[in-house]
């Protein structure tokens, strides 16, 4: 069997002196897509901030893609496509420049820029500068950003945000392309009725804790 | 180095499209020497200017390269640039020294222009263009690099951006002082060695490089 590709053990994180994740047990599989719910302040986006390494384990064990997040947090972050609320672009920068930015940064080549800019239907952006962009163009150039890294673990914080019904049915169809692909996804989102259906279980988040007994398969 | 150059080369690129440097800062910059000159009142002793451009000039300095430096911080503080960065897993010290390298660039343009400045408004005349050469470069290497340094710390402390100039001041004052000697002798207007002081710029430039090498990486850790 497969090694999972997140697991946490009674994972406790804290933003100051407040324990965000109060003690979190999730384990998450290869090829999973993971809707977390919860209400605001509940710890999902601290969650996928964890797992990204982004923020220090305090107590438990964390391990996501084989990487032990206590001792080598760093090491993780270049295969994770972390989706936030910020969208990280450059404002006098071209589309096309943000995302060769962030795609020379992965040793990615500026052949698939284009690709990347076509997967999100802004290829006819691609000169505009990320300045004159509206909310929902940003995003889609943000996430195009992180396509063009591959990740294998996709952490989406609210994917569809900001987004109209195009760009939302292109995120959908980005999350089952990177599943198609191998990766694994976590999407925390309030959008429950939208989501749920692309995914294979929702996890309940509540008080920075994961609820078990609340979690849904859709397998 | 390879990360290093692609930072610098995107700040860079940011520059010549928004032109903040050309289009504000170096204005800013000829108007505070134009403002020293009236201060000075040159038209009672005419040496006046000459005998003191090189701390002018490096006072000068010193105010463009806190607007650099600000510039250089809020660009990747926007928008949670800085969270990207992080998320690419690349060594913090590379970080350090692509942003450091971008501000570096932006120094030597801005100093090449202000020597030009007080060449032109204060009558200075250069005695030893390299050692007006190397001591800009130098003295632009330290305090770019100690910039970006205590940039990143004052994010990380979640301070205002007025409170760099007051951490940053007295990181700056012995280059400061350094480049200015450089200059007393480049320019002729004291009795220096100025080979002895450009040593002391290196010597600093090679610290701060140092040190923020290995302190840059944690900084950003902590955020």
């Amino acid at each position: 069997m497969d090694s999972p590709v997140i697991e946490l053990r009674d994972v406790v994180a804290l933003l100051g002196n407040f324990p965000a994740l109060a003690g979190v047990d999730m384990t998450v599989a290869a090829g999973d897509v993971v809707l977390l719910q919860g209400p605001n302040g509940a710890g999902k986006t601290t969650l996928l901030r964890l797992c990204a390494g982004l923020i220090p384990v305090h107590s438990g064990q964390a391990t996501v893609l084989g990487v032990d997040l206590a001792q080598h947090r760093s090491s993780v972050r270049p295969l994770i496509g972390l989706l936030g609320h910020a969208t990280m672009l450059y404002d006098d920068l071209s589309v096309a420049e943000n995302v060769s930015f962030w795609g020379r940064l992965a040793g990615v080549g500026d052949d698939q820029v284009g690709q990347s800019l076509a997967r999100m239907g802004i290829e006819d952006l691609q000169d505009r500068k990320v300045r004159v962009l509206s909310a929902g163009q940003r995003r889609r150039t943000s996430i195009a950003a992180t396509v063009i890294r591959r990740p294998q673990l996709w952490l989406l914080d609210e994917p569809h945000a900001s987004l109209d019904a195009e760009g939302r049915d292109v995120v959908d169809a980005l999350i089952s392309d990177a599943v198609a692909s191998g990766a694994t996804v976590l999407i925390a989102s309030h959008e429950h009725d939208r989501v749920a259906p692309l995914a294979t279980r929702t996890i309940t988040i509540a008080g920075g804790t994961a609820w078990p007994e609340l979690e849904e398969s859709h397998v | 180095m390879r990360d290093a150059w692609l930072i610098a080369r995107k700040d860079l690129l940011i520059e010549a499209r928004s032109r903040v440097v050309l289009n504000q800062v170096a204005p800013f910059a000829l108007l505070v020497l134009v403002l020293f000159g009236f201060a000075l009142d040159a038209s009672i002793e005419t040496e006046t200017l000459v005998r003191f451009s090189p701390g002018l000039f490096w006072v000068t300095v010193l105010f463009v390269a806190l607007l650099a430096i600000q510039r250089s911080v809020a660009l990747e503080r926007v928008d949670g640039a800085f969270g990207a960065l992080r998320l690419t897993g690349i060594d913090g010290w590379r970080i350090f020294v692509g942003k450091s390298l971008a501000v570096t660039a932006q120094l030597i343009v801005l100093e090449a222009l202000l020597l030009f400045g007080i060449i032109v408004l204060y009558g200075a005349r250069v005695a030893s263009w390299p050692l007006v050469i190397i001591g800009a470069i130098l003295a632009a290497t330290g305090i770019s690099v100690a910039g970006s340094l205590y940039g990143v710390l004052a994010v990380g402390l979640g301070v205002r951006e007025t409170l760099l100039p007051i951490l940053l001041l007295p990181v700056l004052a012995p280059v400061l002082i350094a480049a200015t000697k450089v200059f007393d002798d480049a320019l002729g207007t004291a009795v220096v060695n100025g080979w002895a002081w450009t040593s002391l710029l290196a010597a600093f430039a090679v610290a701060y490089v140092v040190a923020g090498s290995l302190a840059y990486g944690m900084i950003l850790e902590d955020m």
